[in-house]
This record gives structure tokens, sequence and C-alpha cells, in this order.
């Protein structure tokens, strides 16, 4: 094949749509080609832990139609997986034969669930959420399920333990941490969360180990270190693994992801990058490097890489935030906080309101809410400009009001 | 099926035929109009969804629900007496005909 280089996008989901949109309304005209193993175009995965889905027409959340590809020029080939990089030759070579040339190559293979490492995983009945495919398989299995077994209280177990709770079902949220969502939320905050769970009907088990699924064929038993529990259902989220085997392979630059620096280019192949999920970078409010799954980290890193290969380098440093529904709670978190960082949890101007703000030698870097989204937003207005807060300036005004005052102020000046 | 039209800061119009049943942003992002990110999907979690309604239309929209009204004070781009989140706009036959602004910035 003779025709010329562009860029090749290996993974069909947020960041890579991220990326080749970006490249084509940054006036890119060279050809575009994306490589996405899923057979569907490329969609969004919040919706998918949010809701039960139970018919396929009830679920769309692609993020554009395919015409959007089309009117732009942009190869879409769905179905077809890269299998190998050849990063001497600059191709990439697809489990169906096909092998693309590349100027730039642009790694966006997400992540995949870690598996469950327990006998009787693989009974029926026992599922992990990742793709459309998982919703749908679940969303009918709770037409029927009474009871459901969660592994894991992380945001998507604790997201289908509100789902299976409004299909009926008696709810059993098991983790093995000695809290709730311990990666991603403060103490301070995981307190009145997991309240607020327990009121609403969901039962939690924290501290508790699973040792073994049992069933004939399908679960019907998950045995934790405490006591058998009825199931049959269990859904099970434990941590997402980045998918980094191409680039390993092809002997780029991995530690749990694809290693690249601030440009978000590989640190072995400057013609390579990797954007979302699967890549680990430099950010500017960590020491070291970090590994994000959030929506916005992947749509922002698709935008930078697309807007640097069309001419515009920058490097990456947006304030990472991040949402999760968990029935009528809706947890936002602003920022990154460290588990040494102090946290200061103040009640909001109605009852089902919180907030959580958190401070590393006294300066406020991130902000954990519930349902209170106004708050959040003021929160990544101030931290996206690098206002200095002070805890002092917390006193009594919320963020809202500091934000105000300091809009009200800027126009003034 | 209402169309409505998106005007963008550019100066260009695109107009789209919306799905019944839909909400505002759903129809902009369906007709692939650069320039509404909604990243959190309609969620009102992330007001980059945020446009100005037409002022000819603006008592036919409606004014915005309260938690809607409080996140529009932190846009990226001004807030303005018409501003909406297009996600909590539900598209009915009686907005036939709706035209939208679409800020600089969203982000
Ligand atoms: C159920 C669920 C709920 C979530 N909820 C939230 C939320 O509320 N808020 C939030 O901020 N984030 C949420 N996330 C995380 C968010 O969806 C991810 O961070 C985001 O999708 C990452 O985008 P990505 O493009 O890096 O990866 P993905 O969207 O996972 O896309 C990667 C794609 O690449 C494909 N692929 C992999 N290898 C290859 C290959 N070799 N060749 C071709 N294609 C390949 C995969 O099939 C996949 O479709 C959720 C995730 C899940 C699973
Ligand atoms: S799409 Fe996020 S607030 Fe409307």
């Amino acid at each position: 094949m003779t025709s010329t280089a562009g860029v090749v996008v290996v993974g069909g989901g947020q960041a890579a749509f991220s990326v080749v949109s970006t490249l084509r309304a940054s006036g890119y005209d060279a050809p575009v080609t994306v490589f996405a193993a899923e057979p569907h175009l490329p969609y969004q995965r919040p919706p998918l832990s949010k809701a039960a889905h139970t018919e396929p027409d009830g679920l769309r959340v692609e993020l554009v139609p395919e015409s959007f590809y089309r009117e732009r020029n942009i190869d879409l080939r769905l179905g077809d997986h890269v299998v190998a990089l050849d990063t001497a030759a600059a191709t990439v070579v697809s489990r169906t034969g096909a092998r693309v040339p590349y100027a730039h190559l642009v790694l966006a293979t997400g992540a995949r669930n870690r598996p469950l490492p327990v006998p009787g995983a693989e009974l029926d009945g026992v599922h992990a959420l990742r793709s459309v495919d998982d919703a749908l398989t679940i969303g009918r299995a709770l037409t029927t399920a009474r009871d459901v077994v969660v592994v894991g209280g992380g945001f998507i177990g604790l997201e289908l333990a509100r789902v299976a709770l409004t299909r009926g079902a008696r709810v059993t949220v098991v983790e093995l941490a000695d809290r709730l969502l311990s990666r991603a939320v403060s103490r301070e905050l995981e307190l009145p969360l997991r309240e607020r769970h327990e009121h609403a009907g969901v039962r939690v088990l924290t501290g508790t180990g699973v040792r073994a699924l049992e069933g004939p064929g399908r679960v019907e038993r998950v045995v934790t270190d405490r006591e058998v529990l009825p199931a049959d259902l269990v859904v099970y989220g434990i941590g997402a693994i980045p998918r980094d085997d191409l680039a390993r392979e092809a002997g780029l630059a991995v530690d749990d992801g694809v290693v690249v620096d601030e440009q978000l280019r590989s640190v072995t192949d400057s013609r390579i990058s990797a954007v979302g999920d699967c890549a680990r970078h430099p950010h500017p409010n960590v020491e070291g490097l970090v590994r994000l799954e959030s929506v916005q980290n992947a749509i922002d890193q698709g935008t930078l890489v697309g807007r640097r290969i069309a001419g515009s380098p920058a490097s990456y440093e947006s304030l990472p935030w991040f949402w999760s529904d968990q029935g009528d709670l809706k947890l936002q978190i602003a920022g990154l906080r460290s588990p040494s960082d102090e946290v200061r949890l103040v009640p909001g101007d109605s009852p089902e309101r919180l907030a959580g703000y958190a401070f590393r030698d006294g300066l406020l870097v991130a902000v954990e809410t519930l349902n209170w989204p106004a708050e959040h937003l003021a929160a990544r207005r101030l931290l996206e400009r690098r206002t200095p807060i002070l805890a002092g300036d917390l006193a009594g005004p919320t963020l809202g009001a500091l934000a105000r005052a300091r809009r009200a102020a800027e126009v003034r000046a | 099926m209402p169309t409505v039209i998106f005007q963008l800061p550019d100066g260009t119009e695109r107009k789209v035929i919306a799905a019944s049943g839909t909400v505002l942003m759903q129809a902009a992002v369906s007709g692939g109009v650069e320039g509404i990110v909604a990243e959190c999907g309609g969620n009102a979690s992330c007001a980059t969804c945020h446009v100005y309604v037409d002022s000819a239309q603006a008592e036919l929209v409606g004014p915005p629900n309260d938690v809607e009204d409080e996140m529009l004070d932190f846009t990226a781009a001004e807030r303005r007496p018409t501003s909406r989140l297009s996600c909590q706009i539900h598209l009915s036959d009686a907005l036939d005909g709706l035209v939208v602004h679409v800020p600089e910035e969203q982000v």
C-alpha cells in the first residue's frame, strides 16, 4: 500500500474519539484511521453502571453517530483490533491482516477489569462490567435476580448496588478494605456516604474478603471471611488494569500503563503517544507519574494530543475531576487528594449536601462534594486558576461564595 | 420532531433534526455540533453543555431549574440572562425552530 501515512489510533473509546474529533476540528487533513476492537461506535461508559439496561435499543450511549466519522473522512475500523506494532517500519498490524503505516501513532486502548482471583469466578451469574455488552447482560440478569452480591466497594460497585436495589433485589456489598472507596475518597466523606447507602437499604460488609463462589454451574453462594451469602447474581468491580501489552511487546517503556512525557509522548518513541486509561504521565499536581481513569482525563488528553499533532503543542496540566452517581448520591471530586492531606467536612446549605475540603500545607488542593454540583464547579474554577485558597478563607463562606466574590472583583477591575 | 439551530461562535450555523423525547444537548452531540462538550453525558455534573437561548425564545424555553441555576454561575464562558445547560432543556414540537448560541468556551 502506498497511501500517505497519517494518524493511526488504536482503541475506539472516549480518548480515541477525542483525538480524532480534535484532529479534524484543528484542520488536520492527512489520513486518520481508528482501530476499535469492539463492534460498536465509540461510546460513553459512565451510563453503563448508573442505569439498568435491559433492551439493546434502550442503550444509546454512542458519542456521535456514524455520519460524524464519514463526514470527516475518518476511517473507523470497528471490530478489528491491532495485534502488533512495528515501530521500525512505523506500521500497525491488525487481526484481519491490515497493515497501516503511520506518521503518528496514538495508543488509546483503555483498561480491562482486574479478574476476580477466587474459585468459582467462572460460574454463570458472575459478571464484571466494562462494555455495553456487559451492561446488557447484567441488566437482563437483574430482571430475575433476588440476592445480588457486589464484590468491591468502589465507584462501579456502589453504582451497581444502587441500580440493583431499584430493581427490587437484596444487595450486599463486600469490600476487602476497612472502608468503601478507599483509594478515591477521604475517610471523612466516606462515613456519611456509607451511612446513606445503608440507609437506602444496601448491606455493606467492609474488611471482608471473598474466598469462593459456589454453586452447581450457576452461582448460589458467596463464601466470605465472615459468612456465607446467598447469591443469584454476583457483580464484581475490583479495579482495572491498563491495556499496555502492545506497547510492552513493541519495546516501549511501560509501568502499569504506557509511560509518557508531559506532552503525552512515549518516553521511548516520540512518534507514539498514549492517552486515557492506558497512559501513565507526569502531572503538575503530583510527584512522580500518575495514571487516571476518568472521562475528563480521556477527553483532555485526547484533545491535547490531537492539537499537538495538528501543530499546537502543550503540556498536560488539566485539573483532574470525576463524578459518580450512586442512586440519589452525586459524588464529585475536583483535584487530586493524597492520603496525608487534611480534610475538613463542611455541611452544605441543605441536609443532603456536603463538602470535604482537602488541604496540603494549609492550601486547598482538592474538593469532594455530595449532591452539590455548584460547589464542585466553583472548586474547579478556583483550583484551575491556581487561586491560592487557605484554610482560613473557608472558615465561613463556601467556595461558591468565594468564587462569586472573586468573579465580581475581576469584572470590576 | 423539532428542528433546532445552533449558531456557532465563528458565525456559522448548524441545523439539527432532533429525535423526539431527547434533550437539546443530545441533539447537539448527535448532530456533531462542535462546542457542546457534554463531559458528563447529560447528568447535570459538568456545565460543559452551556448555551445561550435566543432572547426571542427565552420565555418559551423557560428558566433553569434550581441546581442548574446554581451551576450556571460557574460556566467557562460568561453567564447571560438566557444561559441554560442544554442537557436540561427537553425538546418537544413546541420548540421546533429553536435557535441557540454556542459560547466560545466550555472548559
Ligand atoms: C462502568 C463504568 C463506569 C464509569 N463511570 C465513570 C464516571 O462516572 N465518571 C468518569 O469520569 N469515568 C467513569 N468511568 C471511566 C471512564 O469510562 C474511562 O476512564 C474512559 O472511558 C477512558 O477512556 P479510554 O478511551 O482511555 O478507554 P476506553 O473508553 O475503555 O476505550 C478503549 C477502547 O479501546 C479498545 N481497544 C483495546 N485494545 C485495542 C486494540 N489492540 N485494538 C483496537 N482496539 C482496542 C477497547 O475495546 C475499548 O473499546 C467508568 C468506566 C466504566 C467501565
Ligand atoms: S452535559 Fe454535563 S451538565 Fe449538561
